[in-house]
């Protein structure tokens, strides 16, 4: 299936987690944020949401300083 | 003719010198500035001249500082920007550059948050002082605030944000400013603010560390009310520690997104 991540399309095996993606990725999911479908997805949810055929993703990577 | 005494238009006769507009306006100005140059009694003053008046000591009262601001930012602007409340999150490098632009600037109310002490590590880069050393950040910089623009209401919060306290802290916020130093500490703001006030517009930052170039720090718009200012990249590390030049240009790519959004304007236009 393909999903929109971060404005590019990508192709992702069926029935991925946004967790899963993010594993794959190396993405801590504690330095994230992540919208889905334009709904910004609370930390506890990133496992229990699979994506679907379709769908946006926009993950939001912060670097410490400041 | 038609001169500007202390930013207000004034009335002044042909020829007048500086000297006789001051003994009619302001008596007990002990300097002189015209046309931003130190000017003498009988320096002659010339249609359109800009003359500042000023008393050593003499501090302006509100509405002279409201005059002042409304003439350099022009009307329609300044009475937008002290209609405004703005919250900052975090009040390190980032935060205090950012409250001390928008305070020049004559936002209504700033709430800052931030649970740090000022350390002597902050003083390569953060805007306190020697004499402020030990002090919790926040109370601070509203010392310091008030020192630049009284007129801007300043509710300091000494505590940690948590995902618990957050509507509390920033409830009347019309516009966050993410300005933490951790980056979970980022993501967990974004996210709780954004749960909580979804039409609220944010502006966060990341990666703006060390001292590579200036210009690769941007403000780029991630979602509907998320803008993100920084290269993206950069983070805080051995070796690429965090320094006053660049982590002053990520804040005031903040301070302006958030002042172009109270004025509908949008921080990064389509066109861009």
């Amino acid at each position: 299936m393909n999903i929109t991540f971060n404005g590019k399309a990508k192709q992702l095996a069926a029935n991925t987690s946004i967790q899963e993606l993010l594993d794959q990725l190396r993405l801590d999911c504690l330095q994230v944020v992540v919208e889905h479908n334009r709904n910004i997805v609370p930390r506890q949810r990133l496992a229990e949401v699979i994506l679907n055929d379709g769908d946006t993703l926009e993950v939001i990577h912060f670097v410490g300083g400041g | 003719m038609q001169i500007i005494v202390n930013e207000q238009p004034q009335q002044a006769k042909a020829n007048e010198s500086a000297g006789e507009v001051r003994d009619r306006i302001k008596p007990d100005a002990d300097l002189m500035i015209v046309n931003g140059f130190p000017a003498q009694a009988d320096t002659e003053l010339r249609p359109d001249d800009k003359l500042v008046l000023i008393q050593r000591g003499e501090q302006p009262d509100a509405d002279e500082l409201d005059a002042l601001l409304t003439a350099r930012h022009t009307p329609g602007v300044h009475e937008k920007v002290k209609q405004t409340t703005i919250g900052i999150a975090g009040v390190g490098g980032l935060g205090s550059a950012i409250a001390i632009a928008l305070a020049r600037t004559g936002i209504g109310h700033l709430i800052i948050a931030d649970f740090d002490l000022v350390e002597p590590s902050n003083l390569n880069r953060q805007q306190y002082f020697l004499d402020q050393l030990g002090l919790p950040k926040v109370y601070a910089l509203r010392d310091t605030l008030a020192r630049i623009n009284p007129q801007v209401r300043v509710t300091a919060c000494h505590l940690k944000l948590t995902p618990d306290n957050i509507e509390l802290v920033f409830g009347h916020a019309q516009i966050l400013l993410e300005a933490f130093d951790v980056a979970e500490q980022k993501a967990m703001l974004i996210e709780n603010f954004a749960a909580r006030f979804p039409d609220r517009p944010m502006v966060a930052a990341s990666g703006m560390a060390g001292f590579g170039p200036a210009n690769t720090v941007v403000t780029r718009k991630v979602t509907n009310n998320l803008y993100l200012c920084g290269d993206g990249c950069t983070a805080a590390q051995p070796g690429t520690g965090l320094m006053a030049p660049r982590v002053g240009v990520a804040a005031h790519h903040q301070a302006n997104a958030a002042l172009r959004l109270l004025l509908g304007e949008n921080p990064v236009p389509e066109n861009e």
